[in-house]
């Protein structure tokens, strides 16, 4: 096998998804090259680290301004051309983030094939060219083993990036060569901004400590002013649940569940949240779960490691006044 | 003929039927699958394209020429058409495919939405196709990228507002993205998907219930429409989740302190 990793970045850093990628593309037990675009001012500097990612053999880059601020319209020609006749590529993979979410399904269906979405687990086995994976249905309420054929030259698939690890950096770098942009003249879509929500602590998606608020946290003030200092003395990403989303008390990139961000932190910590189905589907796999909620009958307690019945607004102040004690 | 200076919009909206949401689901013991006899209804992502193909009408009144919504699944997949023409829609195709049936692949599903959109072709057309993001039981969120890939058309995906320029053929589509937020202009025809905040779907109102039973809903097969429906990736098994051990508690702040100590957690230094 031969994979295609497509490497995604932000502000000249490749995402920790994309290295999550790496790792799952040797599980393929073949080759794996990986795959750079953007505009002329981003692609050197990443190239650079990409190149040095353990697990890459090759690596592809293709700079175009039009690729600054992809577009589904304008990247998938490039993927298309790249995966056309004799393309030496059986696999294509990528984090299941919001880009490659839009982009990869319909570079399959331009290419007349499936793709798999979300994966947790892959096997290849090369006597048959088949590749098994497993992935979550029913908001992870279920779990489905699918298999991809041979019959599916190419297999497309996005990963979850929690269930990977991270590429580890070598001194060896592998070898790199341009990838000519192709060009779209007249694109139906046009990019015309991006407005990402900006915040001094570590990226909810990819933060070791998470501290999440619900519903219970009242308003948005309160929301602020009980999460933010345990955050901080925590070195915490803060998350919130759907219910706190959609209350206000919180921006919906915060919101973790299946409709949100999936995270696996070592802690996380659910403060006033009760455990619905979807939010817990966004969370179960992290390693510590705290959770304080003056319902002792809250669902999140089935799923806590450690379970505090107490009121969030008394427990959340001494628990900040006590560690900063330590 | 209709008036040149006015451009009339056909918006399609496919939809299906799903477990509930708030069911809680059963893998069944020879693991071929869930247990499927509970409730069901819309998938909700799909509810809220129909409601926002239902409010583009309120706003651009007769700008809207039609909404038809089309659903491919078996015979009771019938009822979430009527939810929806409940809802506002005008008409329903239904592809419909035997109870015994697989269920069909986003790839068969976008290739049988093309083809209902060519033979839209003689009754002018389709210029927005409004869908759900995903399905909340296969959670693939892959169709309708698919379709705009096989119609090499623009998409929108995970929509949280959509606002239409008739006049000038075209939208602004603001979309949830991965930290935020990004805004794009695309030309119609234009494949849009719906994010949960696009708006809050209605309840259908008494009198459009009874006024939905009336409303015509076409009856197609895969065959009619030369589209095969078969998967290509074939699901070895369906299984339980691994089971986590919870339920661990404490009786105040210290003993939790000392449990995130235990698990090498502490403070970070300042």
């Amino acid at each position: 096998p031969h994979a295609l990793v497509f490497l995604e970045h932000r502000a000249g850093v490749i995402d920790s998804a994309s290295l999550s990628a790496v790792t799952a593309a040797q599980h393929l037990g073949g080759k794996a090259t990986g795959l750079v675009i953007g505009g002329p001012d981003e692609v050197p500097n990443v190239v650079q680290q990409a190149k040095k990612l353990k697990g890459l053999n090759a690596l592809l880059h293709s700079t175009s301004p039009e690729y600054s601020t992809p577009v589904p319209e304008i990247v998938s020609p490039l993927f298309e051309h790249l995966l056309a006749k004799d393309s030496p590529f059986t696999h294509v993979l990528s984090a299941h983030s919001s880009s490659a979410k839009s982009l990869l399904p319909r570079v399959a269906a331009r290419l007349d094939l499936p793709a798999v979405s979300d994966v947790t687990s892959i096997t290849h086995d090369s006597s048959d060219g088949a590749t098994t994976f497993t992935r979550p249905i029913y908001a992870g309420n279920a779990i489905a083993t699918v298999r991809a054929p041979a019959s599916i030259p190419i297999k497309l698939f996005t990963i979850r990036a929690t269930a990977f690890s991270a590429a580890a950096t070598s001194d060896a770098a592998a070898e790199d060569s341009v990838l000519e942009p192709i060009a779209v003249t007249d694109p139906p879509t046009q990019h015309i901004k991006t407005d990402l929500t900006k915040s001094d602590r570590p990226e909810l998606g990819a933060a070791s400590r998470v501290v999440s608020g619900g519903r219970a946290l009242k308003n948005a003030e309160t929301f602020k002013a009980t999460l933010e200092p345990l955050a901080d003395i925590l070195g915490a990403a803060i998350g919130a649940s759907r219910a706190a989303v959609d209350a206000g008390y919180a921006d919906n990139s915060l919101q973790v569940g299946q409709t949100g961000k999936v995270v696996a932190p070592e802690l996380y910590m659910a403060l006033g949240i009760s455990g619905a189905i979807q939010h817990l589907a966004g969370m179960k796999d992290s390693k510590l779960i705290v959770a304080i909620n003056k319902d002792p009958d809250a669902p999140i307690f089935q799923v806590a490691d450690v379970g505090l019945v107490a009121d969030l607004f008394e427990a959340v102040p001494e628990l900040v006044e006590k560690l900063k004690q330590q | 003929m209709r008036p040149s200076a006015v451009r009339l919009l056909n918006i399609l909206v496919p939809i299906k039927r799903t477990v509930d949401y708030a069911v809680k689901i059963r893998v069944n013991p020879d693991q071929k699958g869930i247990d499927l006899n509970v409730k069901h209804s819309m998938n909700p992502f799909d509810e809220i394209a129909v409601e926002e193909a239902v409010r583009l009408r309120e706003r651009l009144k007769d700008e809207v020429k039609s909404i038809k919504v089309v659903t491919i699944g078996p015979p009771k997949s019938a009822e979430t058409l009527r939810t929806a023409l409940a809802m506002g829609a005008d008409s329903g195709i239904h592809v419909e495919i035997p109870d015994s049936a697989p269920s069909p692949e986003p790839l068969g599903v976008a290739k049988a939405l093309r083809a209902i959109i060519q033979r839209e072709k003689e009754q002018g057309g389709v210029d927005l196709v409004i869908m759900g993001k995903q399905a909340i039981d296969d959670d693939a969120g892959q169709t309708g990228q698919m379709l705009a890939g096989l119609m090499d058309w623009p998409q929108a995906t995970f929509a949280s507002k959509v606002e239409l320029d008739v006049t000038k053929n075209g939208a602004n589509v603001t979309r949830e993205i991965d930290g935020g937020l990004e805004e794009l202009r695309c030309r119609l025809p234009l494949v849009v998907t719906t994010d949960l905040r696009l708006n809050e779907p209605r309840y259908a109102s008494l009198p459009n219930i009874m006024k939905a039973k009336k409303k015509p809903i076409e009856k197609l097969t895969a065959t009619d429409l030369q589209v095969d429906l078969t998967p290509r990736l074939e699901t070895l098994k369906v299984t339980e989740p691994p089971k986590r051990q919870g339920g661990g508690k404490v009786a105040n702040v210290d003993e939790l302190i000392a449990k995130l100590k235990e698990a090498g957690i502490g403070p970070v230094s300042a």
